[in-house]
């Protein structure tokens, strides 16, 4: 490899991490922590068969579930601003993802819910706990267990599919490599340069899964 | 202390309780025998409403309570003076044995911790599972956990403990342990209704015995009567076929 080439790729490297840092990991962790919070609301409105609620939700999965992600970012960031309503390119990403990380997990989450045996809710009654009570203390920690693994899997996608901001103006890593290519015309090693410290991110990630998972696996050890 | 009164219930076009009448006082125990399908358990989960009755009235320390039409006041009102054993003990499975008997005491008793936690060990104690508190259900046995489970429910200060066949899901010996631990609470008078099919409980450790068949009470006397002087010829037929094979006595 040429000087020329090394020089580039050291030089290039903070200047993709930096946006790692200050855009792809905060946009991951904003966007992921509201996906959980809709996911968890969404799945529990299905599980209690709230009426008209639980067809809310299966029709906001459906949508967000049924069209492309990058179709989504288009819509709120190119497609709102046309009608008026004009969203900054960060928090049109935190919108987009969120909601549609939130219809994903929310099926995880409401599949593992339905996995908890029926005996648990009763058993809760029986000992004279309501029913969001028994939800909260009982059935919650057992089903976050079961879908700990899958929603480990959402975040890691997650991570990587942040790249596709790029295309709404989102400077993160993908994007600040675009630019520093624009400039100096090395796309193979810039663009498998970034795809590593992507790999980087996503080996933390699935350290600290294995990491999470022996630590709620205690009540599961026979 | 509690009386039902014609509980009826169908799940469908299948009516599996037809009318069905029933008196504990207190100190009782009534053991609800009959073959598989009669409706036992469906008649205890009634009873705690796991299951809405289609009809009936229970009285519960002189209240009255319309079973299809009861609010979820009075059933958490009901419940505060009832507890349940569930056939495969139903143990909360993400909290240690010392939690499941705590479990209620805090949340729903809104006891403070401590005095929860003295209530729980003695509980735990008393059914011999202290040296497990901090086992979590899948490392106990099956006995041990209906242990735990029985722990839960006496902690809780019931007037009446309804067992929906405490035993069945275990083998001879866990059957025994689990055995001593129900003969114990009887000697000492607890309220006790137990849906089971251990014959030697029924005959030596209930005081009354309910024979139901296909949703309707056949005969319901004291044990005794029951077992030396049935009334009914069913019953007659029911004792004659069990006497067939050895019976275990407890």
């Amino acid at each position: 490899m040429s000087e020329r080439l090394w020089g580039i790729l050291i030089d290039s490297f903070p200047k993709i991490l930096i946006p790692g840092l200050t855009a792809t990991i905060p946009l991951t962790v904003i966007a992921f922590s509201l996906a959980m919070v809709i996911a968890v609301a969404a799945a529990m409105a299905q599980f209690a068969h709230v009426p008209v609620v639980t067809q809310l939700c299966r029709f906001y999965i459906w949508i967000f579930r049924g069209t492309p992600l990058l179709v989504q970012l288009f819509v709120v960031f190119y497609g709102l601003a046309k009608v008026g309503i004009r969203i900054d390119p960060f928090p049109s990403a935190v919108i987009v993802f969120s909601l549609n990380e939130g219809a994903y997990c929310a099926e995880t989450v409401r599949a593992a819910l339905e996995a908890v045996p029926s005996g648990q809710l009763e058993a809760g009654y029986c000992a004279g706990m309501s029913y969001l009570q028994t939800m909260r203390r009982i059935i919650l920690p057992q089903a976050m267990r079961t879908a700990f693994p899958s929603l480990s899997n959402s975040l890691i996608a997650m991570v990587k599919d942040t790249s596709l901001a790029a295309n709404i103006t989102v400077v993160e890593m993908f994007r600040a490599t675009q630019k520093i290519d624009a400039r100096v015309y090395e796309p193979l090693a810039l663009y498998i340069e970034v795809g590593l410290i992507y790999l980087l991110f996503s080996t933390v990630l699935t350290w600290l899964q294995g990491i999470g998972e022996k630590k709620l696996g205690a009540y599961e050890e026979g | 202390m509690l009386e039902v009164q014609n509980i009826k219930k169908s799940f469908g076009r299948l009516e599996v309780l037809k009318g069905i009448s029933l008196r504990v006082e207190k100190g009782d125990v009534v053991a609800i025998i009959g073959p598989s399908g009669s409706g036992k358990t469906t008649l205890l989960r009634c009873m705690n409403f796991l299951e809405r009755a289609d009809g009936g009235t229970l009285v519960f320390d002189q209240d009255s309570f319309d079973l299809a039409h009861i609010s979820k006041k009075e059933i958490a009102r009901i419940r505060r003076k009832t507890a349940f054993v569930f056939q495969n003990y139903n143990l909360f499975l993400n909290k240690t044995a010392l939690q499941n008997v705590m479990e209620g005491l805090i949340v729903a008793r809104k006891l403070p911790r401590s005095e929860a936690e003295g209530i729980a060990r003695q509980a735990l104690e008393k059914v011999g599972m202290l040296d497990r508190e901090n086992h979590y259900p899948r490392q106990l046995s099956g006995g041990q956990q209906q242990r735990v489970a029985i722990a839960r429910a006496i902690a809780a200060q019931p007037e009446i403990i309804y067992f929906d066949e405490p035993t069945s899901a275990l083998d001879p010996e866990l059957t025994e342990e689990v055995l001593a631990v129900m003969r114990q609470l009887a000697d000492e008078g607890m309220t006790m209704l137990v849906v089971t099919h251990e014959m030697g409980f029924a005959r030596n450790v209930s005081s009354k015995v309910i024979f139901m068949e296909n949703g309707v009470v056949v005969e319901a006397s004291g044990s005794k009567d029951f077992f030396q002087r049935p009334r009914q010829e069913r019953t007659k037929e029911f004792l004659r076929n069990i006497s067939k094979s050895p019976q275990k006595e407890n």
